[in-house]
């Protein structure tokens, strides 16, 4: 079961990648909570129930409908186009992510770990790096903090490795992705949306040498 | 409760009551308040070091370095605040503001440097960012706001590439038994330690800081930081801010430096660090902003700060004492700079010229804390510069002394051209010189007194200095 919910998360990634709608990219983030919920429920077997719920609150509420609501929010509010206007060509996209996914690969038959499940290992982070590439090539400052958002699904998921040991840990990083969400969208909703009209990164240019 | 946590409780109680309050007699005390409660905390770590009791906090040797430095720099910061804050354009509610997210700023790097556990440096971590960018945004136009989004983006990538690397360094830690993250566990268990996991660890942690610290790959949003908030708050910023970042950094080292992948470790930081010299080498030639330049200049000595470390042998040492100098010389540049901001009203340095005429005392400052920056004698960065040199000549790496010297020949040239302009070469036409407001040479007090230490502490360092920075390097192998 572990590995249908984790093969389905890799899937959204190449989705991800070749997604030219913005809101194709909020279904993606919606459903990639859902299967970290489903992920977390399975992997955690030994985190009291408070914690439990703590966690369900964090994937299912949080990630999976109040950030896409509230990104969805911003979207409408200051009119910003549905297209995410990549700088690269999707195909190149999807080769590179693609490209991502098979590095993590190699990266893991490296590590001489036998307590380690790989393929978490793996699926975290081709998550990471795809949000990183998202980052990168995406034109719009919207897209950005969407691509953050599948950087913190990433290391949601690297924190289920460790989540039965150091359960402290993962709350942490629970803690980080509210913390870091509401903190940059906020910034996103009360700032960026009134002083800068089209949000893109060609009007975050002014600051240079 | 812990003495820390005393601290901590009362200086996050004054920054919610200077958040809320209007009254300008009111604010002034609080932020009285806050600077004797910094300097009680200080005095108080300094007579009782390593005191047991603390949970999560210890005053180890390079703790209370780093907090003595923040401590000294901290009240020539809130008295140039003061004088910032006197312009008629501050409303009482960007003042209360500013004065908020300078305590919180003050008292969370504090406390990152103090922490005894990774988690919580990473917490405090956070606590800057978020102090930070409500500095940056002080003047809340358009500008600010880039800057602020840029930084706290980028910080916020950087939060989460030093929580994954503590996630790898726990995976690393799981064959020795123990889940304890703290520093003295982590010394404890080094050579237990999972190598291929902690490269990771390493790696990640490592990239992570280099926001803070301002070294390649991440500096770029400390620089647009450092320009847009207002330059009491830059000079935290290039200063102890960047310590902060180095104390996050060297205390990953100091575990890795105890295993067999420190070599790789070095190889990594010495990459940083010369690209970092390379890129301050390239944008001081051409960067025509003051601040924005000063900003390079700290990214130069922080790469020059990892070398050293990388070297080893006497590096250690020197690397250590450069951070505590550089701190001290950049921060009263960044202080003298509103004064340069009055007189031109614009820190373009082409906009400037003839700087002694119009305030004599200032442009000493600029003059002195330029040759003390680019390490002339008589300065104490020569001393600290001199012999992560040594230590470099001693490793048998000449080719890397040969580039560093050649780029830091370059960084000599291109700071002075823009100074010797700015104080000594003809304004533009437009310039209009009646209107040039005189500023009290009192004002430049505090940046005598900040180069002068810096001289006194390179050259004839106390005794009390050497063997605490002695002590902060004794882990580090030979």
């Amino acid at each position: 079961m572990v590995h249908v919910l984790l093969i389905l998360f890799t899937i959204t990634l190449l989705y991800l990648s070749i997604a030219s709608r913005l809101l194709t990219y909020l279904k993606i983030l919606a459903f990639q909570g859902v299967l970290l919920f489903g992920l977390a429920f399975i992997e955690l077997r030994e985190v009291s129930t408070l914690n439990l719920v703590f966690i369900l609150l964090e994937t299912i509420i949080f990630k999976a409908l109040a950030v896409p609501i509230f990104i969805n929010y911003i979207i409408r509010r200051n009119h910003i186009t549905r297209e995410s206007e990549p700088f690269l060509p999707n195909f190149v996209s999807l080769i590179v992510v693609t490209g991502i996914i098979l590095t993590a690969i190699m990266m893991s038959h490296s590590v001489q770990d036998e307590l380690l499940e790989k393929s978490t290992f793996i699926v975290a982070l081709s998550t990471v790096f795809t949000g990183m590439y998202i980052i990168a090539t995406r034109k719009k400052v919207i897209t950005h903090v969407m691509g953050y958002m599948v950087l913190e699904n990433g290391v949601f998921i690297l924190s289920l490795a460790v989540g039965n040991e150091m359960p402290m840990l993962l709350n942490l990083g629970i803690m980080l992705d509210i913390f870091a969400s509401v903190f940059i969208l906020g910034i996103f909703v009360n700032k960026i949306g009134d002083v800068l009209k089209g949000v893109d990164v060609d009007q975050l240019k002014n600051l240079k040498d | 409760m812990s003495m820390t946590g005393i601290y901590l409780s009362i200086a996050i109680a004054l920054g919610g009551a200077l958040f809320l309050n209007r009254n300008q007699a009111i604010r002034r005390l609080l932020v009285v308040c806050f600077t004797l409660l910094q300097v009680g905390f200080t005095v108080y770590s300094f007579l009782h070091p390593g005191a047991s009791g603390e949970a999560f906090f210890r005053a180890d040797a390079l703790g209370l370095l780093m907090l003595g430095v923040l401590t000294i720099i901290s009240i020539p910061a809130v008295i140039h605040s003061e004088i910032y804050l006197s312009n008629p354009r501050e409303t009482n509610r960007t003042r209360a503001i500013y004065c908020a997210a300078l305590i919180l700023l003050i008292t969370a790097m504090g406390a990152a440097c103090l922490s005894s556990h990774i988690a919580v440096t990473w917490i405090f971590v956070e606590l800057t960012t978020l102090s930070a960018s409500a500095l940056i945004y002080h003047h809340r136009n358009e500008r600010s706001l880039e800057g602020t989004w840029k930084y706290v983006f980028l910080c916020a990538i950087s939060v989460t590439f030093i929580f994954i690397g503590i996630l790898f360094l726990s995976l690393a830690l799981r064959q020795t038994g123990t889940t304890d993250l703290s520093y003295e566990q982590l010394m404890l268990h080094a050579s237990a330690l999972d190598p291929s996991w902690l490269k990771l660890a390493f790696l990640f942690i490592f990239t992570g800081f280099t926001a803070k610290m301002g070294l390649v790959p991440m500096y770029t949003a400390g620089i647009d930081a450092k320009d847009k908030a207002p330059a009491p708050a830059g000079a935290l910023f290039s200063s102890v801010l960047m310590n902060m970042g180095f104390v996050g950094i060297f205390r990953i080292y100091e575990v890795t430096a105890q295993t067999s992948i420190l070599p790789w470790a070095n190889t990594v930081m010495v990459i940083s660090a010369i690209l970092s010299i390379f890129v301050a080498t390239v944008y001081m030639m051409r960067v025509t902003n003051f601040k924005r330049m000063l900003g390079y200049s700290s990214i130069e000595h922080m790469g020059l700060v990892i070398l050293g470390l990388t070297a080893g042998g006497v590096g250690y040492y020197a690397a250590i004492l450069h951070l505590v100098l550089h701190s001290f010389v950049k921060s009263s540049l960044f202080f003298q700079f509103n004064q340069v901001y009055q007189t031109y009203q614009s820190k373009s340095l082409p906009d400037t010229g003839f700087y002694f005429r119009y305030n004599l005392a200032g442009a000493l400052v600029v003059l002195t804390g330029y040759f003390f920056a680019t390490a002339i004698p008589p300065s104490g960065l020569f001393v600290s510069e001199w012999m992560i040199f040594r230590a470099l000549f001693e490793g048998h790496h000449l080719l890397l002394l040969l580039v560093v010297m050649i780029l830091l020949t370059t960084i000599i040239w291109a700071f002075g051209r823009s100074i010797f302009a700015m104080l000594f070469a003809a304004p533009p036409q437009e310039f209009d010189a009646s209107r040039v407001v005189r500023i009290h040479p009192l004002h430049s007090l505090s940046q005598y007194l900040l180069l002068a230490l810096s001289v006194v502490l390179g050259l004839f360092p106390p005794d009390s200095l050497v063997a605490l920075i002695q002590e902060a390097v004794q882990s580090l192998p030979l």
